[in-house]
């Protein structure tokens, strides 16, 4: 039977070292919502996603009340609607209403995300996919829950610099639609490599269209414990420090787990995966920039920043593998900048520039996450930054992302205010060199060599 | 059987266990066992105990307890013995 120090220590974990689950995630599929005719199409969706997630909010704060473990986001993903809208939608307009219906939803089901406003276009975009892209600044202004993604390469197809140009463009404009509110729509929109069909965090999160009708996602969190457990174990070498990690990945992940079943059984919607990924947020103490200096370094962004990111990224995944009977989504550590306090401080320190992110990035998911930079950043060289991101992402396999914030009229040394989870961020220098020439050149740079495995 | 866990921490005062046992008595929640510490004033207790059998909601008991936890200046956690059981036990 279970004893009382291992209850106490669970019960610290959550009230002294803010362990939570970040978001149980519900994937919709609307592939059958598909109609040539607009009102009918959006009616179907509303009707879909309703009945479907009626419950999900007040399931999952049932779950939190008998466990005893915050679960702090309730969500829903949907199949990108670059696909369920190519039917009936004809303008940039006509993908704007479903934008609105899936907001509408949002609200009245209670959850604070929608994610799946998305098209996927690794290889080639159908006119529909770009009417899609080119709706998304409107999308995200006009409305408040729902996020927006964009694959624009993968490992198998190699990258597609049209829709990288295009994104350039994209992100600049999302900007100046919402500068009244320090260009918050950008922080609703991810440009992906190889994005995962399954993904359950925002902004990046869309129901695949090889996943079953309905799946229940949960995402874990958890850098506040795994800082504390690392607390214990200062100045012992490496093997001890990968072991406690490992181990307590394995706690915090089995919490993940039991949600996950829990909510999938009372909902009546089968459990997709866990998310392994450590996630921070602006709170003090829940800060995966923490981890990395209570490894050892002064600040991050510090020489060895990098290979303690690995550490950490690899003993997480080995640790939450075998405390989940199903694992996917991004499934990694997260390094948001302006949803971590650590990173903030090292940002405004000098000691993290955008460089070294890119760095850190090759070795954790997801990518340059939450990103402020000056608003008069040219789109060409915004374009560059997604091109680079995304070919970490195709050479090596794996997920990368962009989620970069233009702030229009503020530069260098201004600070943004997003509110709430989204934090608030230093404006980062940016390589004030261009690369015009390279993005405008159009096409596709081909898949490498190692996609050719048959 | 479903088991709950029902954790007591707080500064130490006479009649902690009384009150609380006599609220799980009142509502038909069968206590299967105590542990108990005292370490420098702080009062510690975990007891397991069968809530099935209880009229009222898991939900409005945890409230309950919280709210007369409050009354005798401790915290008072009602949670589902899952949660310790899956973090603790491979």
């Amino acid at each position: 039977m279970i004893n009382i120090f291992e209850v106490n220590e669970t019960n610290k974990m959550v009230e002294q070292m803010n362990l939570d689950v970040r978001t149980i995630t519900m994937g919709i599929s609307l592939l059958d919502c598909i109609d040539s005719d607009l009102d009918a199409l959006n009616e179907k969706i509303y009707k879909k996603i309703t009945t479907l997630a009626k419950d999900l909010v007040s399931t999952g704060n049932q779950i939190e009340r008998e466990i005893g473990i915050p679960i702090v986001n309730k969500r829903i993903s949907v199949t990108p609607i670059g696909l369920v809208g190519g039917a009936a939608c004809k303008t940039k307009e006509d993908f704007v209403t479903i934008a609105k219906t899936l907001d509408k939803v949002a609200k009245e089901v209670g959850v604070n995300f929608i994610g799946g406003y998305s098209a996927l276009v690794s290889k080639g975009m159908t006119p529909a996919e770009e009417l899609l892209i080119r709706s998304i600044p409107e999308a995200l202004a006009c409305t408040e829950r729902v996020c927006s993604s964009v694959n624009v390469g993968s490992t198998k197809t190699g990258l597609n610099m049209d829709a990288i140009k295009l994104m350039g463009e994209v992100v600049v404009e999302a900007a100046e639609y919402t500068k009244e509110n320090d260009s918050l729509g950008c922080a609703k929109l991810v440009i992906f490599c190889n994005a995962p069909d399954d993904n359950p965090f925002m902004a990046g999160a869309f129901h695949g269209v090889t996943e079953a009708d309905a799946i229940i996602n949960v995402g874990v969190s958890g850098p506040g414990v795994v800082k504390k457990a690392l607390e214990k174990v200062r100045g012992e070498n490496f093997e001890v420090l990968c072991e406690t990690i490992k181990k307590t990945a394995f706690k915090v992940t089995r919490v993940g787990q039991l949600v996950a079943q829990e909510a999938s059984k009372r909902l009546g919607v089968p459990f997709g995966i866990i998310d392994l990924s450590l996630a921070p947020t602006p709170a003090v103490g829940d800060s995966v920039a923490e981890i990395l200096e209570e490894i050892g370094l002064e600040s991050v962004g510090a020489p060895g920043t990098t290979a303690a990111l690995a550490l950490l990224n690899d003993q997480v995944k080995k640790g939450g593998v075998m405390a989940s009977s199903y694992v996917g989504g991004l499934s990694g550590a997260f390094i948001p900048v302006s949803e971590d306090q650590g990173m903030i401080d090292a940002v405004v320190n000098g000691a993290l520039t955008l460089e070294k992110l890119e760095a850190m990035t090759c070795v954790c998911s997801v990518g340059l996450d939450m990103i402020a930079i000056p608003g008069d950043t040219p789109a060409t060289t915004i374009s560059g930054i997604i091109a680079d991101e995304a070919a970490i992402g195709m050479i090596n396999q794996k997920t990368t992302a962009v989620r970069i914030i233009p702030v229009i009229g503020k530069g260098v040394g201004e600070t943004v205010e997003f509110g709430g989870l989204l934090g608030y961020a230093p404006v980062m220098p940016v390589n004030k060199f261009s690369c015009e020439a390279f993005v405008n050149r159009g096409g596709r740079i081909p898949a490498p060599i190692h996609s050719f495995k048959n | 059987m479903k088991k709950t866990v029902i954790t007591v921490v707080g500064k130490d005062t006479v009649g902690i266990i009384a009150k609380v046992c006599t609220y799980l008595a009142d509502n038909n929640v069968n206590i299967l066992d105590i542990s108990q510490t005292i370490v420098q004033d702080y009062f510690n207790m975990m007891m397991i105990v069968d809530a099935n059998n209880s009229a009222k909601e898991f939900s409005q008991l945890a409230d309950e307890l919280e709210d007369l936890g409050k009354s005798i200046g401790v915290q008072i956690k009602m949670q589902s013995e899952d949660i310790f059981n899956i973090m603790h036990r491979i």
